[in-house]
């Protein structure tokens, strides 16, 4: 929010995501709105806003075309996502995999978490102060297995929508609906669950209001990270490591050019909320 | 012996009783048997006579003798053979003129051909002529003199008759057919022109039928032709110039009358010397102006007025004094006009509507066209508007109407037919009176309609007979389905007046609401199924009720017919889903998962993921909210220092214009 004052010098920030893991997230929402879009033409068909972005999108052949490509996409990001994965087990964790899902920065839920959640509950509440989150809240872990879960189920149920010939080579018939219902029902919890409490949670929260652009730079100015995530800054204070995260501030051009996209992604996503309202609400039948 | 002795008693009881001549019964003795016989040039003749016929005849009051005059006084049993009996003692005049005749002459020259009395009359079992079974009758003329006169005969084949198929030509004319066909049995018969007993060739001037007696030969029944023959003759010059006119004969050809070698329409110009003039008007006002060239160019130019005006009558004053009634074109048009009375049209008429068109409102009056004339308002092409003069929407029709067609000729121009006739001008396309009729149309409400729902198959199939055929095996046809619900019929798909192409993209997308007005409850599930959403979203390259079901063919998916059936719904899955096999066909195309009891894995699978669904955004949702207030008080928090920092500042003077700027941004957001 300071970052705008270009005759400063910009002091440095710290870094929190990678330079692959920022282009991952940014693939992602891309081929998730494409996704979204595309899916949401189908299963509110009934609305005349779907005829609308159908024809806009070339016709619903095209717009299939574009779901699979965004899928195949999110394949993609997510195939690269545990590369990355593998590849900083190597390097960081010393190739162990029980250190890297168990060790402080884990992903993984844990007890810890189970404490910060009953804490935040207390804060929420008024009978308890903040919880000193560490470097992965609770509530960001959960958005991260819902992905993992969601390219699991919806990714499997496309598949079979996608080559419905080869799966009832195998599989009966009616499996196909069931899938159809399962994944439109998972894009459904998906769509909604991300442009509202992810966005929420991530951007809309009122002391990040409108939004928090530290998933599309990877760094944040070090008072914010500390007032985030006090834990984590106190570990790398005592660690003396902090010095080793710090990086250079974007140029005031780099950060209108991500705030363009954001915006643009937070707007698609909640036009999209509005419009599952609507379908769901007022055009349901 | 004994018949010589019973013939003596008989004839002296006779003479007793009467006093000279025979009796009959005393002839009847012996030819009264069945078996009595006699032997003539070597063949056996009989000598029967029917004591029964002979009484119901003619001559049953005279006696025997009286023909057979050689008898007279004679003794009993009689010397053979008799003199031929003479029919003319009695019928001197007959006599004298079949001498004289053809008949008569080949008789004196010994030809065994010519006919005698009794060819024609028969012997002892002549009959009075009035009496049906006579030869003679009226209605047996023509089979007797065709014994003779007709193809194959001997006269026909050995004699010179310039004729030729008389009988046959006789019975198609209009004489044989009053006498034939309708058993008028005042209408001419052979003998009517030929005379009965005086025929003559035509070259003997003596003739009926000689040129110039044929006039007077047919005026016998047509007393007054001169009156519409005034183009050939003047008054009686018929009969004193023959010579110099054409007889009857030269344009009604002799036993084929009818099939005429003359136009018709003579007496025209008698009623055009009046209604030629433009001004003429009757007393009421009306025109009375007749274009003579528009009647030439018409259909009709070859009717003579007065077969129209048929009230026309021989009158002192003017012939069409006597007209009181409007023309009848019934008179001719027989069916049409029973078809026309029997319409809504025709009903209106009879109820004196004045809206109700008659013949002329459609078909003109005296330039009526033939419908196959392009100029005729009856041509296909012009049919439409000929019907929107009183079915267009504000007109006289139309406004009567109370129905669910509206903007009737509108829309029909924009349907496939109308663009058909109307654009490309293809006159076989299906035009207003090809549906509705011509002269018969009825509401459709009327069982006899055209367009009633039990008439529309066989109405569309007069063109789309193959369609038809197809339908009405299908189950919606009432043949096949039965059921109490209304079937549906061609105008229930296809609509009645907006008929549009069916591989055009509208038609394809109606076409599911049309089957969903029936079968509401299986539309509504299709339109779950991907098939039935992307053709929600208006695009027609998924499967449609049809392309499973079929179109007209359509039965039900448990008929072994039925493109759903269990040995054809691969393929129709292949026709579009190439790599379709059994189990692929197991899928769910009407699947809801509203139902558990049809759809349990369904219904199951859509509660668990609403249950996922529902549970996710109650946690989240209920997170989120728990959070905000603290996430308000944050942000104030982080204002108010940010504020405070940049005070801080300003008081340093590092910055002189940035504390403004930050104490107006900072507060901003808490407020809100």
């Amino acid at each position: 929010m300071t970052m705008e004052k270009s005759d400063q010098p910009r002091p440095p920030q710290f870094q929190r995501f990678t330079r692959l893991e920022r282009t991952l997230h940014a693939l992602m929402i891309v081929s998730f709105i494409a996704l979204a879009v595309t899916g949401m033409t189908l299963k509110f068909s009934y609305t005349s806003w779907a005829a609308f972005i159908s024809r806009r999108l070339g016709g619903f052949e095209s717009a299939g075309f574009i779901h699979r490509a965004a899928a195949s996409l999110m394949f993609g990001v997510f195939v690269a996502h545990l590369v990355d994965l593998n590849r900083k087990r190597r390097e960081q964790y010393s190739g162990s995999w029980a250190r890297l899902l168990l060790g402080h920065d884990t992903m993984l839920f844990n007890r810890r978490d189970l404490r910060e959640l009953v804490a935040s509950l207390k804060w929420f509440v008024g009978v308890g102060p903040r919880p000193r989150y560490g470097r992965w809240t609770y509530w960001e872990k959960f958005d991260y297995f819902a992905v993992f879960w969601g390219i699991f189920v919806i990714g499997a149920t496309g598949l079979m929508l996608w080559f419905p010939e080869l799966f009832t080579r195998v599989l009966p018939g009616w499996l196909i609906n069931v899938a159809s219902i399962i994944h439109s029902d998972e894009a459904l919890l998906a769509t909604g669950f991300i442009f509202t409490v992810h966005f929420f949670n991530t951007h809309l929260r009122p002391e990040k209001f409108p939004m928090d652009i530290v998933v599309f730079t990877g760094r944040m100015p070090v008072a914010e990270f500390k007032r985030d995530k006090p834990a984590e800054y106190e570990q790398l204070v005592a660690e003396g490591r902090l010095d080793d995260h710090m990086v250079e501030a974007y140029q005031p051009v780099v950060i209108r050019t991500i705030r363009a996209f954001a915006w643009t992604a937070l707007g698609i996503g909640s036009f999209m909320v509005l419009w599952i309202v609507y379908a769901m609400v007022f055009a349901y039948r | 012996m004994s018949r010589g002795m019973l013939a003596f008693v008989v004839v002296g009881l006779g003479l007793a009783a009467v006093g000279s001549a025979q009796e009959n019964a005393d002839c009847l003795a012996c030819h009264g048997e069945k078996d009595f016989t006699t032997e003539r040039n070597g063949r056996t003749v009989s000598l029967y006579v029917s004591e029964k016929s002979f009484g119901a005849s003619v001559h049953a009051e005279l006696a025997c003798v009286s023909c057979h005059a050689d008898l007279e006084g004679k003794e009993l049993p009689h010397e053979a053979p008799l003199q031929k009996v003479d029919c003319g003692t009695c019928h001197e005049t007959e006599k004298a003129q079949h001498a004289a005749s053809l008949h008569g002459r080949a008789l004196k020259r010994g030809d065994p051909l010519a006919p005698t009395c009794s060819s024609c009359h028969g012997m002892h079992d002549i009959l009075p002529v009035k009496d049906p079974a006579s030869p003679v009758s009226p209605l047996k003329v023509p089979f007797t003199c065709g014994r003779c006169h007709q193809e194959g005969s001997a006269v026909m084949r050995r004699r010179t008759i310039h004729q030729d198929h008389i009988l046959e030509n006789y019975s198609e004319s209009i004489h044989g057919e009053g006498l034939l066909r309708k058993g008028l049995i005042v209408a001419p018969n052979c003998a009517s022109c030929h005379t009965a007993h005086n025929i003559l060739p035509h070259t003997d001037p003596a003739s009926s039928i000689a040129r110039a007696n044929i006039a007077k030969t047919c005026t016998k029944c047509h007393a007054e032709i001169e009156m519409v023959h005034r183009k050939v003759i003047r008054g009686e010059l018929w009969e004193k110039e023959a010579h110099v006119l054409p007889a009857c004969v030269d344009c009604h050809q002799p036993h084929k009358i009818r099939k005429v070698f003359y136009t018709q329409g003579m007496a025209d110009a008698d009623c055009l010397t009046c209604h030629q003039e433009k001004t003429l008007k009757a007393r009421d006002g009306r025109p009375m102006f007749v274009d003579a060239a528009e009647l030439q160019g018409s259909r009709h130019a070859k009717i003579a007025c007065s077969q129209c005006h048929s009230g026309v009558n021989v009158s002192k004053t003017r012939p069409c004094e006597t007209i009181t009634q409007k023309v009848d074109c019934g008179a001719c048009h027989t069916e049409i006009a029973q078809q026309y009375a029997e319409s809504q049209h025709g009903k209106l008429l009879a109820r004196q509507d004045p809206n109700a068109p008659s013949c002329k409102e459609c078909h003109g009056g005296h330039g009526i066209l033939g419908r196959l004339q392009s100029s005729s308002p009856t041509f296909a092409m012009n049919i439409p508007q000929l019907c929107a003069r009183c079915h267009r929407e504000g007109q006289k029709a139309a406004v009567r109407y109370s129905g669910p067609e509206h903007g009737i000729i509108e829309a029909y121009t924009e349907s496939i037919h109308g663009k058909g006739l109307l654009k490309s001008g293809l006159t076989v396309t299906a035009t207003c009176t090809n549906c509705h009729t011509a002269h018969h149309e009825l509401p459709r409400t009327d069982p006899a309609s055209s367009v009633n729902r039990a008439n529309v198959p066989a109405t569309c199939g007069q063109c789309h007979h193959g369609i038809q055929e197809e339908f009405e095996k299908s189950i919606h046809h009432t043949l096949v389905g039965h059921t109490d619900k209304e079937l549906p019929v061609c105008n229930d798909c296809h609509t009645a007046h907006t008929i549009r192409r069916t591989d055009a993209e509208g038609f394809k997308l109606d076409i599911m609401q049309k089957c969903g007005r029936c079968h509401g409850a299986i539309a509504k599930t299709y339109f779950d199924t991907y098939h039935g959403k992307v053709s929600q979203l208006g695009y027609t390259k998924t499967a449609k009720c049809y392309d499973c079901h079929g179109a007209h063919d359509i039965l039900k998916v448990t008929d072994p017919r039925s493109h759903l059936s269990r040995q054809n719904v691969v393929q129709t899955c292949q026709k579009c889903h190439p790599g379709a096999t059994r189990r692929f066909a197991g899928y769910l195309t009407h699947a809801t998962h509203h139902d558990p009891e049809k759809y349990p894995w369904l219904f199951w699978t859509f509660w668990g993921m609403t249950g996922l669904l529902v549970g996710t955004f109650v946690v989240g949702g209920a997170h989120t909210l728990l959070w905000l207030p603290r996430a308000m008080q944050m942000r104030r928090e982080l204002r108010e220092a940010e504020a405070a920092e940049e005070r801080r500042e300003a008081a340093d003077g590092s910055e002189p214009g940035e504390p403004e700027k930050g104490e107006a941004s900072g507060p901003k957001p808490a407020e809100g």
